[in-house]
């Protein structure tokens, strides 16, 4: 297609800006980080002598071991769970298409744009009678019952693509629903399966209200959970406190860019299909 | 192709006599109903987390919102009483007409400029710098939002960047603590907002844009319209499913914001940035009047099927 050099020009200086907007303040977060503490640097100046014992500082001081190992619980717990039990419902409903399962998705779907906030007082109540508040399960547990209106439409999506003829071959070859869930169609789920663990990871991981209101240790809770206690106890030493929040952001980051292609494609289908 | 008698059509024959027609009906609708059986087995697990930590709570929220309750002592049946606090309390008001604001920043903008930028970049999509730009622009989504606060809280603070920048451009006369400020603040956090949702935006509209058939283009350009003439008649009317994908998304991330205010300002200067899922939040837990944070939450949810809805219409258009 002929564009105009000028357009050309435009849409590159363009998209330049945009990328300089957005990677900006994490250079300021970096580079605010290698201050001395308790200072208040200025902008985007590299220090004198870069303090890079920072992040040592704030690794202990926010105890990272037990907020990785906390993390990573509560993600080994949420992930393949709601994995698992979303591709089952999304199995039977959209490939099974048993009588009155419309009603059923559509009963899943209403919760796709529920606020959190919204139900999180009665959720509160919920989880001190189970007996678990301050625990890790008070994350785990809603936080699977929350991702089921989108993992459920996800995978039932997937499965309403699979043709019908590959599982009445399987059926006259005898095979019982179960195998042929296990055996045919899981093995061919693997792409759906690993974006839906992606988002659901990602979400996890990121969970703020949940994890403020039902867990009071911060060594329980998910990483922005904890981060936002950090920032409750050093919100006052500018150069710690962003020296933290990158130790903290930095998880992400790497899994970001170790999967980028997945995790871009992932959520895009994500809010589309959302 | 030779005609098929109709007695040799394969039936399978179990034990001495075929099956008659009605049994063999009986058969096919017994199995059907077996199969249905085992499927509500597969949902059933599912459906339990969904059913006691979704469904069951809203209910509660429901029920909650018709009471006077401290979450501690009984609970004494007030009717609407709560409603009517939610519609008549400025304070409560205030907070939905804020989230409403906040539309414009975490909704209109990020849409604009993805609108205008995606464009723009149209031309250039197969360079490598779109390809670098498709992961840088989306780190904001990947981080936890209250890292996001913290990042700008420090950015928009007195000693901030967005202030030194501003001195060294002459303006130094706007510097100002920007998110201490009662009439900047709730700008200024949906501008965190519209940081974190525009490369969301503008990837997706990107992606609507590839499905666009070039050859439009270049008629367009053959007819003579301009570049205006052309956004309007053939970008803007094919990438609609996307774009009402973009408001869905982020009018929710709007109405119900919470990380960001909590971590960034909590609702203050006075209540300048109070937000619905903060007032909740404070309602519930710092001042104990769950029937009124119930309440709330109940018309918070209302609110966001009302706004949203009406864009699943547009997406369902298209689809059909």
């Amino acid at each position: 297609m002929i564009v105009p050099a000028r357009e050309k020009w435009t849409g590159r200086i363009l998209l330049i800006i945009l990328m300089l907007v957005t990677v900006v303040p994490f250079i300021s977060l970096f580079v605010t980080a290698l201050h001395e503490p308790g200072t208040y640097p200025r902008g985007l100046e590299w220090p004198e002598t870069p303090h890079w014992d920072n992040f040592a500082v704030a690794f202990q001081a926010a105890n990272m071991w037990a907020l990785l190992g906390s993390s990573a619980l509560i993600e080994l717990a949420v992930v393949p769970t709601a994995v698992i039990i979303a591709t089952l419902a999304g199995f039977a409903l959209g490939h099974l298409k048993p009588r009155g399962g419309q009603i059923v998705f559509v009963l899943f779907v209403l919760g796709l744009t529920l606020p959190f906030e919204g139900i999180i007082t009665p959720l509160y109540f919920q989880i001190r009678e189970l007996g678990i508040l301050n625990t890790r399960w008070a994350i785990i547990l809603p936080l699977i019952g929350l991702f089921m209106p989108f993992a459920v439409m996800w995978m039932r999506a997937h499965f309403v693509t699979m043709p019908t003829e590959l599982s009445e071959a399987a059926r006259v070859d005898g095979a019982t629903t179960w195998q042929l869930f296990w055996r045919i169609h899981m093995p061919l789920s693997a792409p759906a399966l690993s974006s839906l663990a992606i988002l659901l990871f990602l979400w996890t991981w990121n969970q703020f209200l949940l994890a403020i209101v039902l867990v009071n240790d911060p060594e329980k809770r998910t990483m922005a959970g904890a981060l936002g206690a950090f920032q409750g106890q050093y919100g006052t030493d500018i150069p710690l406190l962003c020296a933290g929040s990158l130790l903290i952001l930095t998880p992400t980051l790497i899994i970001f860019l170790i999967f980028q292609r997945q995790f871009v494609t992932a959520l895009m289908q994500g809010s589309l299909k959302g | 192709m030779a005609v098929v008698p109709a007695a040799a059509a394969p039936v399978i024959v179990t034990g001495a006599a075929a099956p008659s027609q009605s049994s063999l009906e009986r058969m096919r609708r017994r199995r059907r109903g077996i199969r249905s059986l085992s499927a509500y087995l597969l949902v059933l697990p599912a459906a339990a987390f969904y059913f006691f930590f979704v469904l069951r709570p809203i209910a509660l929220s429901a029920q909650y919102s018709l009471y006077e309750w401290n979450g501690i002592g009984p609970a004494t049946w007030v009717g609407l009483e709560n409603y009517v606090e939610v519609f008549s309390n400025p304070k409560l008001v205030g907070s939905i007409l804020n989230a409403f604001e906040l539309i414009l920043y975490f909704s209109v903008i990020p849409v604009a400029i993805a609108l205008f930028a995606a464009n723009m970049i149209r031309a250039i999509a197969t360079s490598r710098l779109a390809g670098v730009s498709r992961t840088v622009l989306f780190l904001p989504q990947v981080i936890p939002l209250v890292a996001a606060g913290i990042m700008w809280s420090w950015l928009l603070s007195t000693d901030g960047l967005v202030n030194q920048l501003l001195r060294l451009v002459g303006l130094g006369g706007l510097t100002r603590a920007w998110l201490g400020d009662f009439d900047t603040a709730l700008p200024a956090v949906g501008m965190i907002g519209a940081w974190v949702l525009v490369g969301l935006c503008l990837v997706l509209i990107l992606a609507g844009m590839t499905k666009v058939d070039p050859a439009l283009y270049e008629a367009a350009r053959i007819d003579g319209a301009g570049p205006v003439r052309e956004f309007f008649a053939i970008t803007l009317p094919g990438v609609r499913q996307e774009v009402a994908v973009c408001v869905t998304v982020t009018v929710i991330a709007a109405l119900a914001s919470f990380d960001i205010i909590y971590i960034t300002t909590q609702g203050g200067p006075g209540d300048s940035t109070l937000v619905p899922g903060l007032q909740i939040f404070y309602l519930a837990f710092y001042e104990r009047n769950i029937g009124t944070a119930s309440a709330f939450a109940i018309v918070l949810m209302c609110l966001v099927l009302i706004v949203v809805l009406p864009l699943q219409r547009i997406l369902r258009g298209k689809e059909s």
